[in-house]
């Protein structure tokens, strides 16, 4: 990314500088981070309904007589168990099974595909995608201008959205256009707050009209340090944190949305490491006697914690790290090292939250 | 979050820190530019008592969902005293930064070192600079 390049605005900045927002540069753009508290943010999304503007991230559009057998080539799960309507998650391997992006892709018609990408990612996903796509008979563009987004997630969510809408929404993993508040949205049964909800995928010029109506049922703006926490607490990755090139699906513990027998790009590195066992284990941990964990901290005896915060709704410093196998059993002992000062913390089993933990 | 408010009675230091001074003890704590600046805070990792603090060195940590900082002595001397109950709610130091959000007490070991601070006005126009 060029550093000197301006950042970028979504068509809701204004409204997140109204609401109070602390703004700040996010993978080249202006995005808010938090309004009047992370902590209560966080909080509302577990109880009520949030509203995250993620317009930063990117889309990718294939198209095509061969779009579905392109896409089973790039991604790692299975395209051809994706029906019209379908939504699903995969990875973007390289040849030696480096993770390059994890990926929502929505399938919108027979021959025609919506792959969401994360922000800092997306022109290397689009150059590779574009790429790899050489040869089959698919046509694959960039959709990242064509688009706004915004999740709204809660126990509240659906309801709130529905009493925008035409007609039924989207049940979960699935997507279909929909009428939101006169506009035409396509609504996506997706979030990544642990929390029910609706994703909504919108022609830019449509988003703070859709927004305006959100905040008028009750909805409130959520910040991007929420979305963190959230995700966080019931162990979703974040890419650049807990999924990078240097490292593969299996030890992430993403071997569930890879497929081998594709035949995707960095199957075979795939297969060879779930055989044989990865050498460290992505682990979520709590912190037993205090403290926080952050991104960076060394395990004692090997391995790194990738994320690492406060859990709000646990109350007690919560995270992910990749350690040594033979430590990734839920229940084993961790000493974390936290800027010289060693914290024990404990492995535990995904997610880390659940409604039942409080 | 309470509005911005720095008190005339207590003394500051440029790091954002202030103290009220009692005789030879002080009490320390970080101000509302600070505790703004940093968010609501979710830990604080008090000195243990006995320890000793050096003026304009890092003598405690306080933590956001998003960052950890370190806390400057604006003052040298010995631990005292620890705010025990911001274990519990390290908010306090949002809400009430001057007052119940107090951090640590501090005997001072160097009390003329209370001239390098700064007044309130003085510390403020740090502020708009």
């Amino acid at each position: 990314m060029d550093p000197v390049a301006p950042l970028l605005r979504t068509p809701l900045f204004d409204r997140h500088v109204a609401a109070g927002a602390k703004v700040v540069p996010f993978a080249g753009w202006e995005m808010p981070v938090q309004y009047e508290g992370v902590l209560e943010e966080h909080r509302v999304v577990r109880s009520a309904v949030g509203v995250f503007d993620v317009s930063h991230m990117g889309e990718v559009e294939t198209t095509g007589t061969g779009a579905e057998d392109f896409l089973q080539r790039a991604l790692s799960n299975d395209v051809s168990k994706l029906a019209v309507g379908g939504a699903q998650y995969s990875l973007l391997c390289r040849e030696d099974g480096g993770v390059l992006d994890d990926l929502f892709t929505y399938r919108l018609g027979p021959e025609r595909y919506l792959t969401v990408t994360n922000a800092a990612n997306h022109a290397k996903d689009l150059a590779w995608l574009q790429q790899q796509g050489e040869g089959f008979d698919c046509e694959v563009a960039d959709r990242a201008g064509d688009y706004g987004m915004l999740a709204v997630q809660g126990p509240l969510a659906r309801e709130a959205v529905q009493a925008m809408s035409d007609g039924p929404l989207p049940a979960k993993f699935t997507a279909a256009p929909h009428i939101i508040a006169g506009r035409e949205v396509l609504v996506c049964g997706t979030g990544y707050t642990g929390e029910d909800g609706v994703e909504l995928i919108v022609h830019p010029e449509d988003a703070v009209a859709i927004w305006d109506e959100l905040m008028r049922r009750g909805a409130s703006p959520v910040g991007l340090a929420a979305r963190d926490t959230l995700r966080l607490e019931v162990c979703f990755h974040l890419y650049g944190n807990d999924l990078m090139e240097s490292r593969g699906p299996i030890e992430a513990g993403l071997g569930w949305a890879c497929k081998e027998d594709t035949g995707f790009i960095g199957a075979e590195a795939v297969r060879a490491a779930r055989e044989a066992g990865p050498a460290e284990k992505l682990v979520p941990f709590v912190m037993t006697a205090g403290g926080l964990a952050r991104q960076g901290n060394p395990v004692v005896g090997g391995g790194e914690v990738t994320s690492g915060t406060i859990g709000p709704s646990l109350g007690v410093g919560i995270g992910m790290a990749y350690v040594p196998a033979e430590h990734a059993a839920p229940g084993t002992a961790l000493e974390i090292d936290v800027r010289g000062r060693q914290r024990p913390a404990e492995v535990r089993t995904k997610p880390l939250y659940t409604k039942e933990s409080i | 979050m309470a509005d911005a408010s720095y008190p005339e009675d207590l003394l500051y230091h440029a790091e954002h820190d202030w103290a009220r001074i009692d005789g030879d003890v002080a009490t320390l704590g970080i101000t509302w530019y600070a505790q703004d600046a940093l968010g609501e805070l979710v830990f604080f990792d008090p000195p243990e008592v006995g320890t000793s603090v050096t003026r304009d060195e890092p003598y405690a940590e306080v933590e956001s969902v998003k960052a950890v900082s370190d806390v400057i002595a604006p003052l040298s001397g010995e631990i005292v005293e620890v705010n025990a109950a911001l274990a519990d709610s390290p908010e306090t130091i949002n809400e009430d930064a001057y007052g119940e959000g107090w951090l640590v007490k501090v005997h001072l070991s160097e009390p003329a070192e209370r001239d390098g601070l700064l007044s309130q006005a003085d510390y403020v126009a740090t502020l708009s600079q």
